[in-house]
């Protein structure tokens, strides 16, 4: 066998560059799939939250878990308002009593009676599907049942869901669960069939206080991206690095 | 090749064509990758179309001031006019054909959701007009009394 030195290091060369190439790099992407991928769609579904302007009257659940189809009287949400009061004593004192649908309608706090002047802060705070734009609930569907439309809503597919609950753990916000009639993860989709079609959500709709707006972030005309441009906003778990698209005007750090 | 080494192949080779047949018929043909990555956006495509078809249950206010014009009017002269209809009326769905009458929520947990007084400085709840539920008529309805489409018993 002969194979002069010149030969081995050429054939080395090439041998290696040709190892390195990623097989994607020989990949031809469609115009649809190129299109996406540089963010073309025209809407970006955010929701923005004024904190302050939440007095806790819980119709925003009511009205999602009527309109939603959620069990009514089941342990179960799509979204929810937590109720936050920090004491002088620097306790703080937090509940959701069946996720507030049916308001806060008492001083009490897990049987706790707190008095007005012991408190140092005190306010209340929706909760509900990030959107986020990096979903980890998406990322760990073993079976492409959650996923994330081109206008920012994660959705779930229910006839191909199958009810493993990972993505239910992998929520850093714990927004997902377990749908007690339907046997699927289940979670806030923007009210994905009222947006469509132009109205507003169903907890925008009841929320009589505008505490609650959905908007377009990629209409600069929207109200709710010129608050999100130009105001002072935050977000959730912001260091999970999730990029939840739900705001807040007013978000205090005792908020987890 | 050998027969006893032909038997085992062609079992091997008849379950690949098997499964990859079952998997062809049973995975829908819009399942892919729709959108920016396979992590985030590899769905079955029907889906999203399966989503919007929901039934909408609130319709809002203007549905309801087509037929109610004059409950209507009333509660937009009111400080009440910031509340939705269909919050106290309950969801319109397809009213008057399904339901054929709403149920009216006239509790007293119902009014207390903004009215029971909570002086919670971070939020505007503390501005409301509000009551302590366990001196003010306890027990009663806040209806007997108040008309919840001109709440302020002076106007009465």
């Amino acid at each position: 066998m002969s194979c002069s030195r010149r030969k081995f290091l050429k054939t080395a060369f090439t041998g290696t560059i040709a190892a390195s190439l990623p097989l994607s790099a020989f990949k031809i992407l469609n115009p649809a799939e190129a299109h996406a991928s540089i963010g073309d769609a025209k809407t970006r579904w955010v929701f923005l939250v004024d904190v302050q302007k939440c007095v806790g009257c819980g119709m925003c659940v009511k009205a999602c878990k009527n309109e939603n189809e959620v069990p009514y009287d089941l342990p179960v949400t799509r979204t929810w308002v937590e109720r936050y009061v920090i004491t002088k004593d620097g306790k703080e004192h937090i509940d959701s009593p069946m996720g507030g649908r049916d308001g806060f309608t008492s001083a009490e706090i897990k049987g706790e009676k707190i008095k007005p002047e012991d408190i140092n802060k005190a306010f209340f705070l929706p909760k509900l599907c990030n959107q986020c734009d990096n979903p980890p609930c998406v990322q760990v569907c073993p079976v492409g049942a959650s996923f994330q439309t081109l206008d920012g809503v994660v959705l779930v597919d229910r006839t191909w869901c199958i009810g493993c609950g990972y993505c239910i753990m992998a929520c850093p916000y714990g927004v997902r669960f377990f749908h007690p009639k339907y046997k699927v993860a289940d979670k806030c989709t923007f009210c994905y069939h009222r947006i469509s079609k132009g109205m507003k959500t169903a907890c925008v709709d009841a929320c009589s206080f505008g505490a609650r707006q959905i908007g377009n972030l990629k209409d600069p005309d929207d109200p709710v991206t010129k608050i999100i441009m130009t105001e002072r906003v935050g977000v959730l778990k912001d260091e999970y690095g999730t990029k939840p698209q739900v705001y807040y005007l007013g978000l205090d750090e005792e908020v987890r | 090749m050998k027969n006893h080494a032909w038997r085992p192949f062609a079992v091997a080779i008849v379950a690949i064509a098997l499964l990859l047949l079952a998997r062809a018929k049973m995975v829908p043909a819009d399942f892919g990758v729709h959108g920016k990555s396979f992590t985030y956006n590899f769905y079955r495509k029907s889906d999203v179309q399966d989503w919007r078809n929901f039934k909408v249950k609130y319709k809002g206010r203007k549905y309801c001031q087509e037929c109610h014009s004059e409950n209507y009017d009333s509660i937009m002269a009111s400080p009440h006019q910031i509340i939705q209809c269909e919050n106290c009326h309950g969801p319109a769905i397809d009213h008057p054909d399904n339901p054929e009458t709403l149920t009216i929520d006239t509790s007293r947990g119902l009014c207390l959701r903004c009215h029971a007084s909570l002086p919670y400085s971070l939020s505007d709840r503390a501005d409301l007009p509000a009551i302590d539920p366990d001196t003010h008529n306890p027990g009663q309805d806040c209806v007997e009394c108040h008309n919840p489409h001109n709440p302020s018993l002076e106007d009465m």
